[in-house]
């Protein structure tokens, strides 16, 4: 199955500020109870978003002048905690197609490109640039390049970064790593010939 | 100039470089839960791929496992479907699972460990974020995500880029009183959060050398919350004696032969480092986190940080933010704050030692009223010692509830749970908004020893005068 090229991505933003933003904010753990992703969309940064009661705490991906953004303008070491694969998964499934922040978390960075949503950094000042324009007129369409790393509207080009290897992955259709990794079973087979396996004695 | 584990780890399991430049990882072990791994074996199937080599993969349930009835159907079908599911994948793959009539049941970073599976010099790998904790014994330890599971059952190997290595040295001696857990914290709320982003963290220095395996277990365990993925102690005597017996370690002449090849692991006494940092043991004081991140932490006797008390905007910002989560205000103490739930147990602090340490300071004293204090083993192994040591009885009498082997109240993903904005001390590793089932809820993360002080007090207190630990 060939896979899409992640070469850019155009749509309205969203602002979810803060350092650390961890992935139990990104989906609680009481979300995880299910055997696929399938039903993720709309969970994302749940308690974040709404009260106990179900009303709403005003939070920005609810503003009206926000929904169906596709990027995520986030802060510091986003992604941390969990492994939970339904972060990136929920996320992506809620219609957001990248995040743009400064600096991820090492799983949730690895999570989100193996399934094609890429993550990818900014200064802090650029950051706050892009978080103003996108409060000040939500409605503004926002490329994110992959070929050029840049993140840019009609008032404004930011330079973005993303590291050589899943950057070409994406770019080059080469994300799903599974169909790379079949390409070598000799070379497999010798390794796991040779290292050893724990067995019970 | 000589190499590290980590390189030497790495070197020996590159099948190639893939046409991105990422490395195609060998994985030695394979760890799955019932939470992360059911999609991946549904990917495989519509795939139409099997399970490449089911004897790497050993499985296990923990998160959603109810500690207190343990009788099936659940009371959560939804938990009932995730172990039912697991028990289907493992069987038509032929994988190992340790199911909860085994007596090897636990949580996945307890058993692998206790049973040998966990050796130096291996990769291992598991969908679970606390995988760090198997670097203990000097292996690369790491967490994956869901669709990277699906990849380790498929091909045995993984895309990935090699982290840097930062030589994290603990010198001297730990004081009375102070643990594995509180050098973590310790060494987080130096470090930051963030402050391992794209590093492994070796750690060495002769407060690590002269730690027990369990503590390193510890520390290796809580590498994650300060951002390394992976955290790894050099194998030693005390990791050979610690393997030695257990059921999935080498026996007889091939035992003798492992421990050679697992020595040729540790990192060369001239090995290159990207980063050193090197704290004094004797800096290190009883730890406790007072906001919504783990670097958010003081020593016992100190004070909570004030927003205005950094050049940061954003850790001023995320400090405000954790205030008024957590309801406290800058310059408060901890010492002395009520607290309404006690909570000893998790990958972190569930293991025999945690409980063996305690134990003798409960003795003849009770869990404060109002207080509801909850011990939960990590596995079915370390339940059984602690009951034929008495441990459990102790923990009983003193008013614990002393529950089956599980995650339990970590992550809150079984009916363990606090509720409405309680606070609780806890021995886990997360303190995030939410973490332990209730949106408000509390948690102040701390040593076992610590935890004990608060049951018999109802209070955040100093373990060194409560139990008068000199």
């Amino acid at each position: 199955m060939p896979l899409n090229k992640i070469i850019s991505i155009t749509g309205k933003a969203v602002p979810v500020p803060g350092a650390d933003m961890d992935t139990d904010r990104i989906i609680p753990a009481r979300f995880l109870k299910c055997v696929t992703f399938d039903e993720l969309a709309g969970t994302m940064f749940y308690d974040e978003r709404f009260n106990a009661d179900g009303s709403s705490k005003g939070h920005p991906i609810d503003a009206p002048q926000h929904v169906g953004a596709a990027i995520i303008l986030g802060g510091e070491n986003f992604g941390c905690g969990s492994s939970r694969e339904h972060a990136p998964q929920a996320i992506k499934r809620s219609g957001i197609k990248a995040v743009v922040a400064e600096s991820f978390a090492e799983i949730f960075f690895g999570n989100s490109s193996g399934i094609g949503m890429p993550c990818v950094c900014a200064t802090h000042e650029h950051l706050e640039k892009a978080i103003t324009i996108t409060t000040e007129q939500p409605d503004t369409e926002w490329t994110l390049d992959l070929a050029a790393m840049t993140l840019s509207c009609p008032a404004v080009t930011l330079p973005i970064t993303m590291p050589a290897e899943p950057r070409e992955a994406l770019m080059q259709g080469r994300w799903d790593a599974v169909v790379e990794l079949m390409n070598a079973p000799e070379a497999v087979a010798a390794l796991a010939a040779k290292l050893p396996a724990p067995a019970l004695s | 100039m000589g190499k590290t584990l980590y390189r030497k780890v790495w070197d020996t399991h590159t099948v190639g470089i893939l046409p991105d430049g990422r490395t195609q990882l060998f994985i030695a072990t394979h760890f799955v839960h019932e939470v992360t791994s059911p999609q991946a074996f549904a990917m495989l199937r519509e795939l139409n791929l099997p399970v490449l080599h089911p004897e790497r993969t050993f499985a296990t349930v923990d998160h959603i496992i109810p500690t207190d009835n343990q009788a099936e159907p659940f009371a959560d079908p939804r938990a009932q479907t995730m172990l039912n599911a697991l028990r289907s994948n493992c069987a038509a793959a032929g994988i190992r699972l340790f199911d909860l009539p085994t007596g090897q049941q636990g949580i996945v970073h307890s058993i692998g460990p206790e049973l040998g599976i966990t050796q130096p010099g291996m990769t291992i790998v598991c969908g679970d974020s606390h995988t760090a904790t198997h670097g203990a014994v000097g292996s690369i330890a790491m967490g994956i995500g869901t669709t990277q599971v699906r990849d380790v059952l498929a091909t045995q190997t993984l895309a990935m880029l090699p982290l840097k290595v930062r030589n994290v040295r603990v010198e001297g001696t730990l004081r009375p009183g102070v643990t594995a857990k509180d050098v973590a914290l310790y060494i987080i709320g130096k470090l930051g959060a963030d402050g391992g982003l794209g590093y492994a963290y070796e750690f060495g220095g002769s407060a690590i050398e002269n730690m027990e395996m369990d503590g390193r277990l510890t520390l290796c365990n809580l590498a994650i919350e300060g951002a390394a993925r992976c955290g790894y102690v050099n194998p030693d005597e005390k990791t050979f004696a610690y393997l030695k017996g257990r059921p999935y370690a080498p026996k007889g002449a091939e035992w003798e032969a492992a421990v050679e090849r697992w020595k040729s692991f540790a990192s060369d006494a001239d090995a290159e480092y990207d980063d050193v940092v090197i704290f004094d043991a004797d800096d290190i004081e009883p730890t406790v986190t007072w906001g919504i991140s783990p670097d958010m932490s003081i020593g016992i006797n100190g004070t909570i940080p004030s927003p205005d008390d950094t050049d940061n905007p954003e850790t001023r910002k995320a400090r405000l933010t954790a205030l008024e989560y957590m309801k406290m205000q800058p310059g408060q103490k901890l010492k002395g704050m009520p607290i309404n739930v006690v909570f000893i147990g998790s990958c972190t602090n569930g293991r025999i030692s945690d409980f063996r340490a305690v134990a003798p300071l409960l003795k003849g004293r009770k869990v404060a009223k109002g207080v509801k204090a909850l011990a939960v083993p990590g596995s079915q192994e370390t339940a059984n010692q602690c009951e034929a040591e008495g441990i459990a009885d102790i923990f009983r009498a003193a008013g614990f509830e002393w529950r089956l082997a599980g995650c339990s109240m970590c992550l809150a993903m079984n009916p363990d749970k606090l509720q409405g904005d309680q606070i609780c001390a806890s021995t886990s590793n997360r303190n995030f908004k939410g973490r332990q089932g209730s949106p408000t809820g509390r948690t102040l993360l701390m040593s076992p020893l610590m935890a004990a002080a608060a049951a018999v007090t109802g209070t955040v207190a100093d373990p060194r005068e409560v139990f008068d630990i000199r």
